[in-house]
């Protein structure tokens, strides 16, 4: 199983400057966990304890296949082989 | 239609049914003309409320300064209106928007202070709070915390949309302000709570993203995550792909943002289709596509106008 993860400039420091890593897990919990594994320090970044259990953080938003992970279960999304995660931080429009 | 000013005819705009891309009979997409109002935005809506909000509470009074971040279009709605009503105004505006943006504001007799590219609205916002701060007399109407952007959609374009389209079953809007997707989600909630309020945001290049800390990432206040049901990211691509199809098979011309709408659109009616399920669903033509000409959007192959747009601010 092998799940793509777009990584944003300012996580880069965290993959060895690489734009595109890759993870695999059934959820998108279980797919940070693999990814803090190969890249430590990434999770922290992702993710913060809310109300005694993991949320993702604030200003940032994960997609999966486009789709805003907040809207499909957040980090109990489920994943599947090929699926496209990308990261990005909030922004603003208008 | 009579009016006896321009600014009385902001909003009241067309219901159009797109019979070419809508994959069905039973499942049928429908594109309100925002494009249509003054100064071809949908933004016409909020800014003309925000002013007369601010007009009614006391904060604007004659001779003051408006002072707005923005990445164009509010900022060129505000400045038509200013006009108008004889305000001064003072936008603050990315350097990576459209030439086109840039022309509009000073016609309309805007100030333009630009803000770094890299970061895009969220360092205009950030600029134009130090700004604020420079000129405690302006008065910075501020539409992404602003109450009167959500209520112009909620006592607007959602009625609008539900007299017009009785049978709505998906609105889908962008995702800039936020203040469209609040105010017509929460029409639709207290109207007709089966409606999905579905949110199509514009994913830039990674200069827009920045460099800064992700903790400097940026929300707007007026964001309710509870008023929407999904929202997707739509690249410069798909967005350019839909523009260009909305023009070749319905004939409407619209900015680059509407691509990405319709893109989001088009997503949920191949959902409806796969289901079996009947749907209508209305989405938003925020502008036409005046000003976004010389992005490069319109000509070429797609690849080259996802080359130029790169890096750019095109919703």
């Amino acid at each position: 199983m092998s799940i793509d993860v777009r990584i944003p400039t300012i996580l880069r420091t965290y993959t060895g400057g690489a734009k595109e890593v890759q993870g695999s897990g059934g959820t998108l919990a279980d797919l940070i966990d693999d990814l803090e594994a190969n890249h430590p320090g990434l999770k922290d970044r992702l993710v913060e304890a809310k109300n005694g259990s993991d949320d993702l953080r604030r200003f940032v938003n994960l997609y999966v296949n486009d789709e805003d992970v907040r809207f499909t279960g957040g980090l109990g999304t489920e994943l599947s082989d090929g699926d496209q995660v990308v990261v990005l931080p909030a922004v603003a429009g208008g | 239609m009579r009016f006896d000013n321009l600014l009385d005819s902001v909003g009241g705009t067309p219901l159009v049914g797109l019979p070419r891309l809508s994959p069905s009979p039973d499942v049928r997409l429908w594109a309100k003309l925002e494009d249509r109002n003054p100064t071809g935005s949908i933004k016409d809506r909020p800014a003309l409320r925000m002013i007369e909000q601010a007009e009614k509470d006391g904060t604007l009074r004659p001779g003051c300064t408006i002072l707005e971040p923005t990445s164009g279009n509010t900022g060129i709605s505000l400045a038509m209106a200013a006009k108008l009503k004889g305000y001064r105004i003072v936008c603050v505006m990315p350097e990576n928007t459209s030439e086109e943006r840039r022309l509009l504001l000073r016609m309309w007799g805007a100030e333009i202070v630009s803000s770094p590219a890299a970061g895009g609205s969220n360092e205009a916002v950030r600029v134009a709070k130090l700004v604020a701060q420079e000129h405690p007399d302006w008065v910075m109407l501020y539409q992404y915390g602003n109450d009167a952007n959500a209520l112009a959609h909620e006592e607007g374009t959602g009625p609008e949309l539900l007299a017009d389209l009785p049978e709505i079953t998906h609105f889908v809007a962008g995702l800039g302000t936020t203040g469209t997707l609040m105010g017509t989600s929460r029409f639709f909630r207290a109207h007709k709570p089966e409606v999905r309020i579905v949110a199509a945001e514009p994913r830039y290049g990674e200069l827009v993203y920045g460099l800064r800390n992700l903790d400097e990432g940026f929300v707007p206040e007026l964001y309710d995550e509870s008023l929407i049901d999904s929202r997707f990211s739509v690249g410069p691509r798909d967005a350019v792909r839909r523009t260009r199809e909305l023009l070749e098979q319905e004939g409407i011309f619209a900015g680059i943002s509407t691509g990405a709408i319709l893109h989001a659109a088009l997503g949920q009616a191949a959902k409806a289709v796969k289901a079996g399920e009947r749907a209508d669903i209305a989405f938003v033509v925020c502008d036409g596509g005046w000003k976004y000409l010389s992005t490069g959007a319109y000509e070429g192959t797609v690849d080259e106008a996802e080359e130029q747009l790169e890096g750019q601010l095109w919703a």
